[in-house]
């Protein structure tokens, strides 16, 4: 995909640039770059009361992305909350769903979770007084399909879990843990993290039938500063306010006060219209070249990269997950007798980007007995080229510590 | 830009001096770098107000563990009150780099180790 790159204007400012740390965040391609400034430049409205002409185009350019993010997703556009990341978006359901968790009741989390999909549901449980129940997952990094067996049961209120470690880079069979969860306990509500998988896989939020489902803007070629979290339209007619304010409210003088419907009631405040707006044209990007074709140029490199890995360094080095076929772009590892940090550095002083440390993943970490991990993540940008670079540059490493 | 990782630091961490447990220490004491993970545990003897001898062991990357055998070979022998006047000047200067505030923390974990485990209670007078 040599063509993809000149989408990417950092790569003329930095030609030597090897970034493989896309699971962080993806680099921003010109149009998205565009549409951020654009709107400062052009139009710099509020969205919302307006009654003039930038105030009205802004309103209609945002409620217009709502309407693409719901079609990108195959959902309706009034399921779609616009937040600041995947974080907020957990933040703000778990927030909301306090009221309906009692002494007794179970929460039900995986031990592959983000910090972000682990701790708003541990905190949650925390002060209801209900359970926290860490599901184990399997070697290759997924959870079972069936883990609900083991885990559900008649108090479960919730079972939180990401569609594709960001670890690992193996994803879970998002619908059937869902159907079988519900099988089990028809009220339990599915809450899925997708912030690994959106814009690099296929996510069908009907067919894979969850309740809610969050990710982050900027990880599919967006601008930092927005996320969405989807909430199917019958649960988030019943829910409260997330925080109150402005651009959500019927009647702010009544005793109660009255709020306006799904998806406003959970937008108080001015939201950041230019990310927004930035996140239109990231759908429009990753459209035109194909998200099956994303996929499997990812898993393609990811394949090529753990084979490379293992030929260069043998058994001084541990690939988490599969050796053989890859599932996403994520690959991480260890090497032998080095930090990853000390990787991580040395990697960076030769201008090859990578990760290193828990990945906001400190439960895998333990259940793996690993301090850290190094992890290398790629995107429609990286080349061949790139991964012969991180092995040229990743002996360099081993022969600095030999 | 220069490489963090000079001949020196790779030395020290490659083979760290004063590495292991210390049998007739009169002080013990560990940190830990919450962010990164990496820890540090110290063994001291003190005689008469000096450090007699000193070990250290842990876990981390080659900057926090190289500080560590730096720190333990430039004390040794000196005065504890001479130890705990040390600071983030002194560290670097073992080192012979700059850092980013992020491995600072990294390279400072050994003298705060140090100093915690001059803090505990010993049979020895300062």
């Amino acid at each position: 995909m040599i063509d993809i790159r000149k989408h990417f204007s950092i790569f003329d400012a930095r030609p030597g640039l090897v970034y493989l740390d896309s699971g962080a965040t993806a680099l921003k391609p010109t149009s998205v770059i565009d549409a951020v400034s654009g709107y400062y430049r052009d139009l710099s409205a509020n969205v919302g009361r307006g009654l003039y002409a930038t105030a009205e185009e802004t309103t209609a350019r945002f409620e217009a992305i709502r309407e693409r993010t719901a079609r990108f997703l195959n959902v309706r556009a009034d399921e779609i909350i616009f937040t600041r990341s995947t974080t907020e978006g957990i933040n703000l359901l778990a927030y909301i769903l306090e009221g309906r968790i009692e002494p007794g009741d179970n929460i039900v989390v995986t031990a592959l979770e983000h910090h972000s999909n682990f701790l708003p549901w541990k905190r949650l449980a925390k002060r209801c007084g209900a359970e926290l129940r860490v599901v184990p997952f399997e070697e290759n990094g997924s959870i079972r399909p069936d883990t609900a067996r083991s885990f559900v049961d008649s108090r479960t209120k919730i079972f939180a879990f990401s569609a594709i470690s960001n670890v690992f880079g193996t994803p879970n069979d998002v619908s059937t843990i869902v159907r079988t969860a519900k099988a089990l306990n028809p009220d339990i509500l599915t809450v899925v993290d997708a912030a690994q998988a959106i814009g690099h896989t296929a996510v069908d939020v009907r067919e894979l039938d969850c309740d809610f489902l969050a990710f982050s803007g900027h990880k599919m070629f967006g601008p930092t500063g927005v996320g969405i979290l989807y909430g199917k339209s019958t649960l988030l007619a019943a829910l409260p306010p997330y925080q109150v304010g402005g651009g959500m409210v019927f009647d702010s003088m009544a005793d109660d006060p009255t709020y306006m419907d799904a998806p406003h009631r959970f937008e108080a405040g001015t939201p950041d219209i230019a990310a927004v707006l930035g996140l239109g044209s990231a759908i429009t990007f990753i459209e035109s070249i194909g998200i099956d074709r994303i996929h499997a140029h990812e898993v393609g490199l990811a394949t090529r990269a753990v084979a490379k890995l293992r030929e260069t360094f043998d058994d001084t080095l541990r690939i988490l997950g599969p050796t053989d076929e890859r599932e996403s772009g994520i690959v991480s590892f260890t090497l032998d007798g080095i930090h990853p940090h000390d990787i991580a550095a040395i990697l960076g002083e030769r201008d090859v980007c990578i990760r290193a440390g828990e990945h906001c993943a400190a439960p895998l970490h333990r259940a793996l007995s690993l301090p850290a991990t190094a992890r290398i993540s790629f995107s429609v940008y990286n080349t061949k080229a790139d991964i012969d670079r991180l092995i040229e540059k990743l002996w360099e490493v081993k022969v600095m510590f030999t | 830009m220069s490489s963090l990782y000079q001949a020196i630091i790779l030395d020290h961490s490659k083979h760290p001096r004063n590495c292991g447990e210390l049998e007739h220490a009169n002080h013990h004491g560990e940190a830990k770098n919450p962010t990164c993970g990496d820890s540090l545990s110290m063994d001291v003897l003190t005689e008469n107000g000096l450090i007699s001898d000193i070990r250290f062991q842990g876990q981390g990357c080659a900057i926090s563990q190289a500080s560590a055998s730096l720190l333990t070979e430039s004390v040794k022998g000196k005065r504890i009150k001479a130890a705990l006047g040390l600071g983030t000047d002194d560290i670097l200067a073992l080192l012979g780099v700059e850092l980013s505030p992020n491995r600072l923390k990294c390279a400072l974990l050994s003298l705060e180790t140090l100093k915690k485990t001059l803090a505990q209670d010993s049979t020895d007078t300062v």
